[in-house]
């Protein structure tokens, strides 16, 4: 009878690594985040594995991209410094878990903003920090100019895990054509393999693709199709509960959008505290009480866009200078015929 | 059966104190999902998958659901499992024996070979038959025809794909074949166990074999033709071959590193079991007059095999586990399609991480179960 004893017992005490959470109340009143960030003296935040212009790390391990921004814009506000930062890489598997189980705060790793993963699975969407759609990427060589040449028996390398995979499926699937999907875990995987003649088409998010052409041989090979199959506002993510810190990083990458619509930049931030304009003293500590709400001092916006920069500059240095897209297209400020339009800070 | 409190009392206090620990956990990953507003249950199961997934066994697309999903998975699993099984074995079998070959030229290969395989990481050897193969198979259009009809191309090998009439009567034909080899096998035993009268069994096994089907061909209506793959173009340089079956490039990589992997091991077990047979054993034997081949049937094999099955059957396991990486080369297995797309797409971590754990825990059960029912049939029988 007892037998099996020995076998159920460490059957028992795997399933038990499963569960294991830490035991965490959520604090009502006071940010439990926000708290728990000011003791421990830096932002936790979940990045990619290295995507060019979002967030890539160089050879001596600094991370720079749009979303490591959001993350540096956080710290700066909160902790006064934006270097006081860790940084995490996940795939695209490990993310949501990496939020909702508390290893990381901030989830700031080109992530598409859906209606299932805001309301399903404990998580928060903040914002938007890059408008982008899902696009494809062939070889010149194949003469393919349009996804209306597409045919039947095409391989398409892809992610496993992202809104690619399903967007890739309704657009095939509309068009009635059938598609070989390979879908690989890492995105070094999935360049390697369609650089290598692997599959006719790679396909992801616009951004996606312009960032990692550059990492193919030789990336005058490769054109991305002119098609935009899918909407895709990547933005960044908070745990669910938390509504104090959620705003923090909200009004974070507010500022630094807004601080651009009113030419604020880094430079010239200080000078700004003495403007004839009450918008732009409010968006750099000069007047109201813009930061008591999130229980922090008067000055955390200047800091951002003295720290960071207003977001055209964090564009202008992570995207368009590293080449990969030039053009803002969307991601304009609503007043230059962009789309990029946030609330007010009042 | 009579039970004393002093005996089963530890064993009581010991499931309790599991149960206890067990339910903890369960309680507080309850509260903590609760807090999060995570739900939890299996209803996800039935909902609809709406992704595709490349290579499948059994019909599949997006609009199945979770748990085809699960099935489609986990039957590449175990069709990469057994694939590597098999060959491990024959690889391993073989290259164990080379260990043992007087022959200087094959005994050093062969320990070379073990020596180079078992000590770089499995990941490593993935990556490298993968991407490997990639980069030095051809485009389909510039791939040379393999034994004329199969082309083994960057995007697969691409082999005819066989179109059956009457298939069952060809079935049945195999079917009647076996069941008169095991009759004539037992009856052959019996003859040479009463008379001393030895009946070339395998000679005729094989002429059963042959004849039975042969014979399902030419008066069982039974039909067999080929769908030989042709190239298809799908624009200036992109080609594919259509018509066939295809087998995928992350098939054939991970079977290929799998079993290329494990023989090594299974090559010691091998070389282990048959030094284990006292060398007196050997020389018995050859002293009552059987011939060499006889020895190693029917003298040194069987005392070999209880000291190979054990070890070997870790190694079954180990495959099998194994097979897991295939997520990295975007092989569709279980873990890359349950435990990577569809978890991702749910967000239904704890449920489908678990199913996950016990899929694989009663794959390795039926293994274990089925190697040492084996173990116990050649295992020596007390009298």
């Amino acid at each position: 009878m007892f037998k099996y004893l020995k076998q159920l017992t460490s059957l028992v005490a795997m399933v038990a690594v499963l569960f294991t959470f830490t035991t965490e109340t959520m604090a009502a009143k006071k940010s439990k985040t926000l708290k728990n960030t000011q003791k421990k003296g830096f932002v936790r935040c979940g990045v990619s594995q290295g995507l060019p212009g979002f967030s890539n790390a160089d050879a001596a391990g600094n991370w720079t991209g749009v979303d490591v921004d959001v993350c540096r814009a956080v710290a700066a506000a909160v902790l006064g410094d934006a270097n006081k930062v860790k940084f995490t890489p996940l795939s695209a598997k490990e993310r949501f878990t990496a939020l909702t189980s508390g290893e990381i705060d901030i989830l700031s790793r080109n992530t598409t903003w859906t209606l299932s993963r805001d309301a399903d699975i404990g998580l928060t969407f903040v914002g938007v920090n890059f408008y982008d759609g899902q696009g494809f990427m062939v070889r010149k060589s194949s003469g393919i100019t349009s996804t209306s040449q597409f045919k039947n028996g095409i391989s398409a390398c892809t992610n496993i895990g992202t809104t690619t995979e399903l967007n890739m499926r309704d657009f095939f699937n509309s068009r009635g054509i059938s598609y070989e999907p390979v879908a690989f875990e890492k995105a070094d995987e999935v360049v390697a393999a369609y650089d290598a003649g692997r599959c006719d088409t790679y396909t992801t998010d616009k951004s996606g693709l312009a960032a990692q052409r550059t990492k193919m041989k030789n990336p005058d090979e490769h054109i991305v199709l002119p098609e935009t199959i899918s909407k895709e506002p990547l933005g960044p993510v908070v745990r669910q509960g938390d509504s104090v810190w959620e705003d923090i990083v909200r009004w974070s990458l507010n500022t630094m959008i807004e601080a651009e619509e009113y030419g604020i930049t880094s430079a010239n931030a200080d000078s700004m505290k003495t403007s004839d304009n009450p918008q732009i003293k409010r968006l750099v500590g000069a007047e109201g009480e813009m930061g008591a709400a999130f229980g922090l001092d008067n000055e955390w916006n200047l800091r951002i866009i003295k720290q960071v920069g207003n977001y055209g500059e964090s564009y202008k240095r992570n995207i368009a200078d590293t080449g990969i897209l030039p053009d803002r297209g969307p991601n304009e400020l609503w007043t230059k015929g962009g789309i990029l339009y946030v609330p007010p800070s009042r | 059966m009579n039970f004393k409190l002093k005996d089963i009392g530890p064993q009581l206090i010991t499931v309790l104190a599991v149960v206890l620990v067990f339910g903890f956990f369960t309680y507080n990953a309850q509260v903590n999902m609760e807090n999060r507003g995570i739900d939890f249950g299996y209803g996800f199961l039935s909902q609809e998958s709406s992704f595709d997934v490349q290579f499948s066994l059994i019909e599949y697309d997006g609009s199945h659901s979770y748990f085809r999903a699960y099935l489609v998975g986990l039957l590449n699993t175990i069709l990469v499992s057994v694939i590597g099984i098999i060959l491990a074995t024959i690889l391993g079998v073989i290259v164990g024996i080379a260990r043992l070959s007087p022959n200087y030229l094959i005994n050093k290969f062969a320990a070379f070979y073990v020596e180079f395989f078992r000590n770089i990481p499995l990941l490593l050897q993935i990556f490298f038959w993968y991407f490997a193969a990639l980069r030095a198979l051809p485009l389909p259009q510039d791939a040379e025809p393999l034994l004329g009809v199969t082309f083994l191309t960057i995007k697969g090998y691409f082999v005819p794909a066989f179109i059956w009439q009457n298939f069952n009567i060809f079935f049945y034909s195999l079917v009647a074949a076996i069941i008169a080899i095991i009759v004539i096998r037992t009856h052959a035993k019996k003859v040479q166990e009463t008379q001393g009268k030895q009946t070339p069994v395998l000679l005729i096994s094989i002429g059963l074999l042959l004849i039975l089907p042969l014979l399902s061909f030419l008066i069982g209506g039974v039909k067999l033709s080929f769908e030989v793959p042709v190239l298809k173009q799908l624009a200036t340089t992109s080609f594919i071959y259509e018509g066939g079956v295809s087998l995928p490039p992350e098939l054939i990589a991970l079977a290929l590193s799998l079993s290329l992997y494990t023989a090594t091991f299974i090559a010691e077990c091998v070389r282990a079991g048959i030094q284990g047979v006292g060398k007196g054993q050997k020389e018995a034997a050859a002293s009552i007059g059987l011939t060499p081949n006889q020895v190693l049937k029917l003298v040194i094999m069987p005392q070999a095999l209880r000291i190979i099955i054990p070890p070997t059957t870790n190694q079954y396991l180990n495959l099998t586990k194994n097979s897991s990486l295939a997520a990295a080369i975007a092989y569709p297995d279980l873990v890359l399609v349950f435990a990577g797309t569809a978890l991702m797409q749910t967000g239904k971590a704890i449920e489908i991480v678990s199913i996950t754990m016990f899929t694989y825990l009663s794959l390795s059960i039926s293994i274990s179960i089925l190697m040492n029912w084996y173990n116990k049939k050649i295992a020596i029988q007390e009298k």
